[in-house]
């Protein structure tokens, strides 16, 4: 039987049990953030856009938001079976794409997304085992529930597992 | 106007026809500056969840150079032109008046030169919007980007995403016809952008 490989769209989240892979194609400025239970072999991803959803007037993709979307991950893990003390974290992305020459008014919202989640897990007391973040360049990642290790591609700086 | 999701048929008609109008601009301009025809293609709209969008624009691992530039003023919107690196170096081998297939990688030079076709393009494009909606649009520098499509335009919807869960796109294709170049211009408009394009065009 081939391994499954499960995709994670932008915005979105997914659950996977070993033999499964979890990959998110072309991060930016987003960041994926991939929680691993190596004891019973799950893996979570989620493909975080933002980083704080009390800005916004009504949420109603949780998994938008840093903040949301890691607790939303955290909570459906439990439901399969994590518990939360288990869980480490490795996270990719944050990158910012467009550099806007002389330009402030231009959020560095890659910095912020990294920011956010650092502090989101640091709140759920989950560890983060690796990070690939910041820089310029796009990333795809994906995440093995076997091993909990992330692969990550980029287009002009090579790949590299941590 | 909540979500973009929200969008009837009638306007999104309304709105390919606006970005048409937009694009045919554009495109003359192109053409002027290149000395070659430039043919478009019928325009699209697409209303997709964030999930979805990167599989409507030929998926999120496609290598694509990207020109993106913000408008700021009345009309707050951004703008984007997509194009695969190859075909970005045809144009640019036309316009640096060298044998197709001279460029290969991105000098500074060729970064410049893409910037300004992407300038161009948005320029003449926001000018048929400024006639048609009695708007001021005020374009920023175009910043671009040679990376995955995904992560180009994850950056891009950053803006939108903080206001909805969809993305609005229109879409127009330039065709060169000697050699079937495709570039993709796209107009994000913020929701309250798109409101005032709406009732300009008469359809809210």
């Amino acid at each position: 039987m081939s391994k499954e490989i499960i995709k994670v769209g932008m915005a979105a989240f997914n659950i996977a049990t070993a033999p499964a892979s979890l990959v998110t194609i072309g991060l930016g400025s987003c960041v994926g953030v991939c929680l691993w239970d190596s004891a019973k072999k799950i893996g979570g991803l989620v493909h975080i856009m933002l980083p704080d959803s009390t800005q916004a007037r009504n949420v109603t993709n949780k998994a938008k938001y840093a903040d949301t979307g890691i607790a939303l991950l955290v909570e459906e893990m439990i439901k399969k079976g994590t518990t939360s003390s288990r869980l480490t974290a490795k996270i990719a992305g944050g990158a910012q794409m467009f550099n806007f020459p002389g330009s402030t008014s231009v959020i560095r919202i890659g910095e912020r997304n990294i920011e956010a989640v650092r502090m989101c897990l640091k709140r759920l007391n989950i560890r983060i085992l690796a990070e690939e973040v910041g820089g310029s360049c796009g990333r795809t990642i994906e995440f093995f529930t076997v091993d909990g290790l992330l692969h990550i591609k980029t287009i002009n700086q090579g790949e590299k597992t941590v | 106007m909540k979500d973009y999701s929200e969008i009837n048929e009638l306007q999104l008609d309304a709105l390919k026809e606006i970005s048409n109008i937009g694009a045919g601009n554009a495109a003359t301009s192109l053409s002027q500056m290149i000395g070659r025809p430039i043919n478009m293609s019928v325009p699209r709209a697409r209303i997709a969840p964030f999930s979805e969008i990167a599989d409507y624009v030929g998926g999120a691992d496609k290598v694509t150079a990207g020109g993106y530039l913000r408008v700021d003023g009345d009309m707050p919107m951004g703008m984007l032109f997509m194009i695969e690196t190859e075909q970005a170096f045809y144009f640019l081998d036309i316009l640096f008046g060298n044998a197709p297939g001279t460029s290969d990688s991105w000098t500074e030079m060729h970064c410049s030169a893409f910037k300004e076709i992407v300038n161009i393009l948005s320029g003449s494009y926001l000018n048929a919007l400024a006639v048609f909606t009695n708007n001021v649009y005020s374009p920023s520098v175009p910043a671009m980007a040679v990376d995955m499509t995904g992560a180009i335009l994850g950056e891009v919807l950053q803006t939108v995403g903080e206001i909805s869960d969809y993305a609005l796109i229109l879409e127009n294709v330039f065709i060169e016809k000697e050699k079937e170049i495709t570039g993709q211009l796209f107009l994000l408009p913020e929701p309250k952008t798109l409101e005032s394009l709406l009732k300009a065009l008469g359809v809210l």
